[in-house]
């Protein structure tokens, strides 16, 4: 705990910071955002945040392509494989699939929004929430005599 | 590990072995297959027969577990912890035979619900949906692979996102409501994957029996205690745990009745198997991280929940929208059962999640039955029913005393044994006393929002205007299945208690024997 400031533990970590960095600029722009496409942008700087951190803790140091190095009949060639250092290749593979489901929920928000678009007429928040609390007092006013009748 | 060298050797051979795939396989294929007929006619048919098939494997399954012990399948013969591993034990069984029996009772009445709610061209597609959220519901439960648990919730979340914006043919307000339904779970899988990269630097592994066996030889780090802290935000949205139940009113409100239904029994119930796995099988409660996070924040939040939750539901003028609001405050109910920490409060919390899924699918059933009759939940829409449709609302009022837990229903029989646990832990803390009373206070809060329904639909008199009859049978059948086990498992309890009490049992046990290698069962 001597020192809170080192230099050398930063930029060993560098990659941990650029991910909180993109991590919390993607939530940022989720939460601070109104307009819903810059919304589900933000989700994907988000997602690709995490997927940088899934492929930088795959990173051994020194560690090349986990391809194992045959010669020109395909062989794998024993003696090339002593000593070699891989990077772990499953963090990769499984990025792959958050990769794949990522795409398939930026695909599915902007379906939504379209169709958004289609009934509300903007894709603003702030002007969607306006005309949904004009819904629910229209609703309530419509039924209101059961509540007042209780309360 | 010591059984590994067993389970590698184990082929699966008959059907009889394949159960544990089947059980995902079968929903999973029929998905497809009612895209690819794209028969508005077969649609239905299909997705009741699969899931049909589902509930008898999931009985099977359930059978064979009930002892304890597990079963273990390795996909493709590649041997856990490198191969995925669906692993079944008396806590999957249990919530894989609440989730299949739940898809498969609402099945008839989505049938009747959907035709009258749903544009008729999204038929097939809509079902094809339908079939893709159960199986991402029981491959979640199923599955013994942490990886593989986000892969199942990212199909059941993304199918439920377009089943709740179905219900903008009658109120546009269902795609804003599926929007931020999808924001908001996107965020909560991506912590949830977050906090398993964590794990995986710190194990360098995904199977959860090995997690946890290697969890437990290194102990706590900082890298083990974030990745549960990311864990438990991510997954406590998907159950709607208190302060992150924003997605839940709007999305259960504006989604059509048939999806509700079945998201209300099941998706928060598969969510909080997961979160429960976790916490126990995964990381073991005997960790300090795991017991603070417990007492200091899951307890209040259940406790604030409870109260809350009952009380906005208590002044909502829409029957769908106030058992909605309830449905947070039942989650509260589990997660107070969970994190009492004791075999009795996680038999309570078990027995709680299959009560309240059996109720709250009862009720939005009858919400369901009435908008078919009356276009609408309002209570004005809705009152003086109870001589119009008396079937329903009979079932309703079944339905409403289960979850308030009046004696002879099943609801009863759960919120006893959560305040029998709450007192058992009193001469530890006495803050539990305060606990127990909290429950009882909150159920009285259930009383008022119940009775309020009781009262609009036997008191009031009928809009002059009402042209309501009674429900079709199509949907008083499962109606009053469900209504009938609500009666029954409240009858006769030992079954169900029994189940559950095993269930606990082998959660706390560092869980399905997940560090005891001799507890082993289908495996050769």
């Amino acid at each position: 705990m001597g020192q809170l400031f080192n230099l050398q533990f930063l930029t060993g970590h560098i990659h941990y910071l650029l991910f909180i960095i993109l991590m919390m600029t993607g939530l940022f722009i989720v939460v601070d955002k109104t307009n819903l496409v810059k919304k589900i942008i933000g989700l994907n700087i988000f997602q690709a945040s995490v997927f940088m951190f899934y492929v930088s803790i795959g990173k051994v140091t020194g560690g090349t392509a986990p391809i194992f190095p045959m010669d020109d009949k395909y062989h794998v060639d024993k003696e090339a494989l002593q000593g070699i250092v891989y990077s772990n290749p499953l963090p990769h593979v499984l990025i792959l699939t958050a990769i794949v489901v990522g795409i398939a929920t930026t695909s599915l928000g902007l379906a939504l929004i379209i169709r958004i678009r289609e009934s509300f007429n903007t894709i603003d928040e702030e002007d969607i929430l306006n005309i949904e609390q004009e819904m629910t007092r229209d609703d309530n006013n419509k039924h209101r005599d059961v509540a007042e009748g209780l309360t | 590990m010591a059984n590994t060298a067993l389970v590698a050797e184990h082929t699966a051979r008959t059907l009889y072995d394949h159960l544990p795939l089947l059980q995902v396989l079968v929903p999973f294929c029929a998905a497809p297959l009612i895209v690819l007929l794209g028969s508005r006619r077969l649609a239905w048919p299909l997705a009741f027969v699969s899931s049909a098939v589902a509930l008898i494997i999931s009985v099977m399954l359930m059978m064979s577990v009930r002892e304890g012990g597990y079963i273990s399948y390795t996909m493709g013969g590649w041997s856990p912890p490198l191969g995925i591993e669906y692993r079944i034990d008396t806590v999957n069984a249990y919530v894989l035979m609440l989730i299949s029996a739940i898809g498969t009772v609402v099945l008839p009445f989505a049938y009747v619900s959907v035709k009258d709610e749903i544009l008729s061209k999204n038929h097939s597609l809509f079902y094809a949906c339908w079939m893709l959220c159960l199986t991402g519901l029981l491959g979640m439960v199923a599955t013994g692979d942490a990886f593989n648990v986000f892969v199942f919730l990212e199909i059941s979340s993304l199918s439920t996102y377009v089943l709740v914006a179905q219900g903008a043919a009658r109120d546009r307000r269902a795609l804003t409501a599926a929007y931020d339904y999808l924001i908001m779970g996107t965020i909560g899988a991506t912590f949830f994957v977050i906090g398993l990269g964590m794990l995986y630097m710190a194990t360098g592994t995904l199977n959860m029996a090995d997690l946890a066996d290697r969890i437990a030889d290194q102990g706590a780090n900082r890298t083990v205690r974030s990745g549960f802290a990311f864990i438990v935000v991510g997954l406590g949205l998907k159950v709607a745990m208190f302060p992150l139940h924003l997605w839940l009113p709007k999305a259960y409100t504006f989604a059509p009745s048939a999806v509700t239904v079945f998201l209300s029994a099941t998706a928060t119930k598969a969510a909080l198997y997961v979160l429960m796995r976790f916490i126990f099988s995964v990381y073991h409660p005997d960790f300090s991280f795991t017991t603070n996070a417990l007492e200091i924040i899951f307890l209040p939040l259940a406790i604030i929940a409870m109260f809350s939750a009952s009380f906005i539901a208590a002044f909502q003028i829409n029957f769908k929208r106030m058992l909605a609001y309830s449905s947070i405050a039942q989650v509260g109910y589990m997660l107070l059962g969970i994190a009492i920490l004791t075999e009795t409060g996680l038999t309570a919390a078990l027995l709680h999640m299959f009560n309240h899924g059996l109720a709250k699918a009862l009720l939005f059933m009858g919400v369901g039955a009435l908008v078919l009759r009356t276009g609408g939940a309002f209570y004005t829409q809705i009152s003086g029913l109870g001589r119009k449709m008396p079937l329903t609302c009979g079932a309703i009022v079944v339905g409403g005393l289960s979850l308030i837990g009046v004696p002879g229903t099943a609801g009863f029989l759960s919120k006893w044994l959560l305040v029998q646990a709450a007192l058992e832990r009193v001469s530890e803390n006495s803050l539990f006393l305060l606990v127990s009373i909290a429950i009882v206070l909150s159920s009285l809060l259930a009383v008022v929002y119940v009775w309020r329904v009781f009262e609009v639909l036997y008191l009031r008199e009928p809009n002059p205007d009402s042209t309501a009859t009674e429900a079709p049978l199509m949907m008083l059948i499962p109606m009053w299945i469900l209504a009938g086990s609500c009666l029954w498992f409240g009858l006769s309890t030992d079954f169900l208690y029994d189940i559950a009490n095993q269930a606990a049992l082998g959660l706390l046990d560092g869980s399905m024997g997940m560090l005891d290698s001799n507890k082993t069962l289908g495996v050769e």
